[in-house]
């Protein structure tokens, strides 16, 4: 049952489990959904979603998959009094206890055409006629099995109508959110970094205390391993030109990144467009604050995390020739690609985030230096959910 | 558990959505503990206490601080006490069941009724701590290995888990559990919510209030929305100022009251903000 609505969900990208599925089948079968398509629709999101990110593209596929079956609630509420005032429920005709069975809607769509070519007025409480009060398939405030609203107010929003209305929206973690939300994904960065290895060193009181008790109190001391965060990370930020529409954003990640104390180090940097042989400690990228970048890589051991955020969008001349700097006084001998190549081998932890979305990655104009850029580093998106799958990618080294 | 379907609908002082109520009579009939998340100051733990009060249960809470261990609501051996009584003799100390404590899970296990059990903010714990409660929760029972004892649940208490999204819990976890995230309210619910709480309000002076605090949630940029438990404090504070509902028009007095940030009270524009001498005397500060 519903198994198709199971595999929509699926393919629009909500994490569903079996067991889950399973426990929607027990809470139907224990009637939950109250006969219902809007009991339905919130019961197996109670059920299904563990995540307001994931509403909106549950409110998707529902919609989807439920599609042209709107029913009026009036005729559920009806239906359930019936059941409620017939003790065998057997007693209730059986097709008018599933309100949204037996019925087509191109027939439908049909017979209205039809019957609008043909009626000439106004027509209110009939059977036939599209009116109001009736129970006529069409027209509103009336009642028919599964009839089409045209005007009016519903009465009740029906559960396709409250999904198709996308209230998540805004909840969506591939969209664009607040800083908290980047905070979270950093804090991941701690999970892969405590370390199972090492000497035992350190005192652990609570277990001393612990052993030296059921030791009938005679001292037993109990050593751990210190669990040390060895997380070192280095961001550099593009702030250049082309950043401008971006900058509420990497800001955003900027603040996070510095509330974010759980690293053992964190250092920032800025470039402009392309990293040349220098790279600067200020956004202003003034010569006062430039840096030699190989200093920089000197002083980087191999387990320094990076992480490169900016638009990637430049003239590919910026990429791969020798003085294709933007800025005209910082002539480099190296094109900027050579020194990307270089950060990559000499830190193998490195992802590159991107502001901008990625289904526009091979459209937008700078789609020919994105392209190149990612043969060097994985890019992701500057999203929640994307610096989250490039902490991930973190972990392991890309080369 | 018995096949009575208990059912939810909220209590005097609480207004639940028809969702809300869904949910928690969904977590009941399944047996499975109810996941509540939402924007801080939506009545998540009171969703809880009104819940166990509408149901007519008892009402266990077990607070999460960041320092708390899911053996802490299972058990804890007091040791210590046992190896002074060993020393000074005081009690028996080879019956180790008496230094045994049960924690809020126990409590809520062995009680002869059927309780609400609120596990509050478990998001404040350790990554593992919901983890480390997979299985106590899912059969309802555990064991003691010092006095191998095993405890069982003799009503399946109905669980109530809130969290703020602090940390991210393990899917295992989420997977066994029912989940509802509390949508803001609108202004239909809001007003009904104001009225249960200052029922002798003017209706004036509430929908400009309403007016107030919904356009401010919608400046762009603030660090922390007002919600509406500050709403509440808010339309106490014009009360009891006796402020004019016209007032609210072009002016925002005590908005110490809703914003708590410096940089949220700047966000929001001068000329809303208020500057007449009145509230000075007032106990709610400016900057609260």
């Amino acid at each position: 049952m519903f198994i198709n609505f199971f595999h929509q969900l699926k393919s629009e990208g909500v994490p569903v489990s079996l067991n889950e599925w399973m426990t929607l089948m027990e809470a139907l079968a224990k009637g939950l959904a109250f006969s219902s398509l809007t009991g339905f629709y919130y019961l197996a999101r109670a059920v299904l979603i563990k995540s307001e990110a994931h509403y909106d593209r549950y409110d998707l596929a529902f919609a989807k998959h439920f599609q042209g079956l709107e029913t009026s609630d009036d005729v559920i509420k009806h239906a359930l009094e019936w059941l409620a005032n017939s003790q065998p429920p057997l007693h209730v005709p059986p097709g008018e206890r599933s309100p949204f069975a037996n019925w087509d809607l191109d027939e439908l769509r049909r017979q209205l055409e039809d019957r609008l070519k043909r009626q000439d007025g106004e027509h209110h409480g009939g059977s036939q006629w599209i009116g109001t009060g009736g129970t006529s398939p069409f027209g509103h405030s009336g009642y028919h099995k599964a009839g089409v609203r045209i005007g009016g107010q519903s009465v009740n929003r029906s559960a396709v109508q409250v999904a198709a209305e996308r209230h998540y929206q805004e909840f969506r973690d591939d969209q664009i959110t607040g800083v908290r939300s980047f905070e979270v994904a950093l804090r991941k960065l701690r999970q892969f970094s405590t370390r199972t290895e090492g000497p035992k060193d350190e005192l652990d009181l609570d277990g001393t205390i612990d052993a030296t008790c059921k030791n009938a109190g005679k001292l037993k001391l109990v050593w751990e391993r210190p669990r040390r965060n060895t997380m070192k990370v280095i961001l550099l930020m593009d702030s250049g030109g082309s950043m401008n529409q971006y900058m509420q954003l990497c800001s955003r990640l900027f603040t996070a990144a510095h509330r974010a104390t759980h690293f053992k180090d964190m250092r920032f940097y800025y470039f402009h467009n392309c990293i040349y042989d220098r790279i600067y400690t200020s956004p202003s990228l003034t010569s006062r604050n430039a840096v030699k970048t190989e200093d920089v890589l000197s002083s980087l051991k191999a387990d320094y995390r990076l992480i490169i955020a900016g638009d990637a969008s430049m003239a590919p001349s910026e990429l791969t020739m020798r003085g294709g700097a933007i800025d005209w006084d910082m002539h480099n001998e190296q094109p900027g690609l050579f020194w990307l190549e270089r950060l990559a081998r000499h830190l193998p932890f490195s992802v590159w985030l991107n502001p901008i979305p990625s289904e526009h990655w091979d459209r937008t104009e700078g789609y020919y230096s994105i392209a190149l850029i990612q043969r060097v580093f994985p890019m992701f998106e500057l999203t929640p959910e994307g610096l989250e799958q490039a902490l991930k990618k973190l972990k392991a080294k890309t080369k | 558990m018995s096949e009575k379907l208990s059912r939810f609908s909220g209590t005097g002082d609480y207004i639940v959505s028809e969702e809300l109520q869904n949910s928690v009579n969904v977590a009941i009939a399944l047996g499975r503990p109810l996941l509540v998340k939402g924007e801080p100051g939506t009545g998540k733990t009171m969703l809880a206490k009104s819940a166990a009060e509408n149901l007519g249960l008892k009402f266990i809470i077990w607070n999460i601080k960041s320092t708390t261990k899911a053996q802490e609501g299972l058990y804890v051996y007091d040791t210590v006490q046992r190896l002074y009584d060993s020393q000074f003799g005081d009690r028996d100390v080879s019956d180790i069941k008496q230094y045994i404590r049960l924690g809020k899970l126990g409590e809520a296990f062995t009680s002869d009724e059927q309780v609400v059990l609120l596990i509050d903010e478990i998001d404040k714990a350790d990554l593992e701590f919901p983890n480390d409660l997979l299985w106590e929760l899912d059969i309802m029972s555990y064991f003691i290995p010092e006095t191998g004892e095993t405890i069982t649940a003799k009503n399946r208490p109905l669980v109530i888990i809130t969290s703020n999204a602090e940390k991210e819990l393990p899917d295992a976890f989420l997977r066994r559990c029912i989940f509802h995230y509390i949508d803001f309210p609108d202004k239909a619910m809001m007003a009904s919510i104001i009225k249960v709480h200052h029922p002798d309000l003017e209706e004036r002076l509430m929908l400009q209030a309403m007016e107030a605090f919904y356009s401010l949630r919608n400046v762009s940029g603030l660090l922390k929305k007002p919600s509406t438990s500050e709403l509440l404090d808010w339309v106490q504070a014009l009360e009891l100022g006796g402020i004019n509902p016209d007032r609210l028009t072009h002016e925002l007095p005590f908005l110490g009251v809703l914003l708590k940030k410096n940089q949220d009270l700047d966000r929001v524009p001068r000329n809303q903000q208020e500057r007449g001498g009145r509230s000075k005397s007032f106990p709610y500060s400016q900057r609260g």
